[in-house]
């Protein structure tokens, strides 16, 4: 890679993020903060303590999950927007198997068995918009967005009524929140006196595996085949349909475990808002991380550290939550912008003449520039 | 209540409802058939919904006050207007995918409506929008009277715009161009056509129009606004349009099929059949999915290039 190349790269990136940082900075003033005050909020002071830093870890978990599904997804050429209702399914499943399954199972067979139910809940849920792809034609974006809201109904639905916690009911308060699960259905706690919990561990493996999966498998192979290039895929023998299914299913059981991860390690009961959009937050990651889980994992960190550092900035400067809506918005809009122009040797080309017009700016002797 | 006086509420609830699709959901279309998919629809209506409540909200009494809501239907529209230009400018200018960049602006539009109306305005506020202004001897005709001819003035407006939209589509020189560029802009293009213009414009206009049906919610229909006031409809106008098969006829067929969905569900309810609140929320999204699994074969008369940029530089 010759250095203007390089440059070329780092201007590109560096004007996306300019935009975006500029774009959250107008939003910022309207509401009558100062845009630079918060991002230095949002950005130090979640390092200010161990409880602090911790808690980027504990966002960063199911954000890992999500973001892994949906790099699954989006390589073999299906965009999966509905994590957000795959979590919730996720999260049903999985709560209803550890407080339904016969009491006193053991932690080793009942936790896996949690986490493998959530799984199977996000995957067959993500499977219905997979499947409607495959067989009808039926755009995957639009069943996916709606299936969430389904979702979101039938979670609601079930907390207020069938699953509701009977304590609940008798003091009144009627608060929609599933029982207590079991202890022997938690994630350990990795440091004591934090919410950071065993989950951590599982991302990082799951990541390794999906790289693993993709890039050095036959069959990972043949799902990012059949998402680069379908008419070629087909052509080489590969059922483009069954690859759409399987890798909605499968990026739906990774944001279902996300569900089940978040509430076996943090909530350990199901809450209402529960995913509080990590289902979404979880596609800037992915695109964020170049959809590779290399990339992935230092993303949910950063994007941890921005949902711990919003969540600072409401308490200490009164900016709204949804704040970080915003910012994740102009994110995807940045980066699916410059991505376009990272790759494209012509525009690249067109860049290095624009300059090469103004001798000044091109080193005058050989060498004159190390 | 007998059957004929439900039917009457159902109809009468049902024409109102479906404004707000209806606006959305052809200015869609325009999109499309510049072969742009913008889901953005959503977020853009957020921001109308949200702009449009601005005037007379604070306009509440001042001497300004009888023009609040007009005010508010500009603002909503300048807004469509504006972020049909930054979609434009990230999907034909840039040629970034349109499909994740109408996620990016949904949460966008979405977020930035919900930042400054907690912000600026806190809780739930009513506004005393647009009241029904009946259509003088029209609304006296017995039973459709008072369904299609005793409502407020944006409806009639929204279903004026149906043959409207026809018109500008099929019958004008833009029109023309607007679907040579969704279906061959390669052609259009050599016929000298500049096919990202037209985008350009077809996404401002498609805008303003979602703008406008964000707005209709806000002072027209709930008469107030929230964060989640407009709750996926920007999304089910989008699934309108491939119901519609992209004509304003089947587009505010299906706008009509959906509100009156909505208020048989809503009808049921009050009649005291027991069926669990959260389902009958759902149904509408369940119906989404249904007509766009049925709508299969809609597809082959779609704009080919639908989601396709356009590079002129590009000969292949």
């Amino acid at each position: 890679m010759n250095s203007f190349k390089l440059g070329y790269i780092s201007g590109v990136i560096l004007l996306a993020a300019l935009a975006a940082a500029g774009t959250g900075a107008l939003v910022l003033t309207a509401v009558g903060a100062s845009p630079l005050a918060t991002y230095v909020t949002i950005f130090t002071g979640p390092f200010k303590d161990m409880f602090g830093f911790t808690e980027i870890l504990v966002r960063a978990v199911p954000l890992i999950l999500v973001a892994l599904g949906i790099a699954i997804s989006f390589r073999s050429g299906i965009i999966n927007i509905g994590a957000e209702g795959q979590m919730l399914m996720g999260i049903l499943a999985a709560t209803a198997t550890a407080l339904y399954l016969p009491a006193g199972l053991p932690h080793l067979v009942l936790l896996p068995l949690v986490l493998i139910a959530g799984a199977a809940g996000g995957g067959l849920w993500a499977s219905i918009a997979g499947l409607l792809r495959a067989r009808l034609g039926v755009n995957e974006i639009l069943s996916t967005v709606m299936l969430n809201y389904i979702a979101a109904q039938f979670y609601t639905f079930l907390l207020r009524g069938p699953m509701i916690d009977p304590g609940e009911l008798e003091t009144g308060s009627g608060t929609p929140q599933s029982m207590r699960l079991p202890h022997s259905a938690w994630l350990g706690r990795l440091v004591p006196g934090t919410r950071l919990h065993m989950g951590l561990v599982l991302a990082l493996v799951l990541a390794a595996a999906v790289y693993f999966l993709l890039w050095r498998t036959t069959w990972g192979f043949r799902l990012r085949a059949a998402g680069a290039e379908a008419k070629a895929a087909r052509y080489a023998g590969i059922s483009v349909e069954r690859s759409l299914v399987t890798a909605m299913a499968l990026s739906g059981a990774f944001a279902g475990l996300a569900g089940a991860v978040e509430v076996t390690g943090v909530h350990h009961r199901a809450i209402e808002n529960i995913s509080s959009g990590y289902g979404f937050a979880g596609i800037v990651v992915a695109l964020f991380g170049a959809l590779h889980p290399a990339g992935i994992v230092p993303a949910a960190v950063f994007f941890g550290l921005l949902l711990v550092g919003a969540d600072m900035t409401q308490r200490s400067a009164g900016v709204p939550a949804n704040m970080i809506l915003v910012l994740q918005g102009v994110i995807i809009l940045a980066i699916v912008s410059a991505k376009m122009y990272l790759n494209n040797a012509y525009a690249q080309e067109r860049v290095r003449r624009f300059f090469a017009r103004r001798p000044a700016l091109e080193p005058t002797q050989p060498g004159g520039k190390s | 209540m007998n059957s004929g006086g439900m039917l009457y509420n159902i109809l009468s609830l049902g024409v109102p409802f479906s404004v707000a699709l209806l606006l959305a959901s052809l200015g869609e279309m325009f999109n499309q058939r510049a072969g742009v998919f913008n889901l953005g629809c959503e977020g853009i209506m957020c921001m109308g919904a949200f702009l449009a409540f601005l005037p007379p909200y604070f306009l509440k009494a001042g001497a300004w006050a009888p023009y609040g809501n007009l005010l508010g239907f500009a603002a909503a529209m300048a807004a469509g207007v504006l972020l049909g230009l930054l979609f434009a400018l990230v999907t034909v200018t840039f040629r970034a995918d349109q499909g994740i960049a109408g996620i990016g602006l949904q949460m966008f539009g979405w977020g930035v409506a919900g930042t400054l109306f907690r912000h600026y305005i806190g809780g739930v506020t009513g506004v005393p929008g647009l009241s029904a202004w009946a259509i003088p001897g029209l609304s006296r005709i017995p039973f459709l009277g008072g369904i299609l001819f005793n409502h407020n003035p944006m409806v009639y407006l929204a279903f004026l715009m149906v043959p409207a939209s026809w018109y500008l589509l099929f019958k004008t020189p833009w029109g023309l161009k607007v679907r040579s560029v969704g279906t061959a802009p390669r052609a259009a293009d050599s016929m000298g056509i500049n096919v990202n213009r037209v985008r350009y414009q077809a996404l401002m206009l498609g805008g303003a129009m979602a703008g406008l049906g964000g707005a209709y919610l806000s002072l027209c229909q709930a008469r107030m606004f929230a964060d989640d006031l407009v709750a996926g409809r920007g999304f089910i106008a989008v699934a309108l349009v491939y119901f519609g098969r992209w004509s304003p006829l089947g587009i505010m067929g299906g706008a009509l099929l959906f509100s009156l969905a909505q208020t048989l569900q809503l009808s049921i309810q009050v009649g005291g059949i027991k069926f669990p609140y959260e389902f009958a929320v759902m149904l509408p999204y369940v119906l989404v999915i249904l007509v766009l699994s049925l709508a299969r074969k809609a597809r082959m008369r779609g704009p080919s290039q639908l989601g396709i940029p356009f590079n002129r530089e590009m000969r292949y």
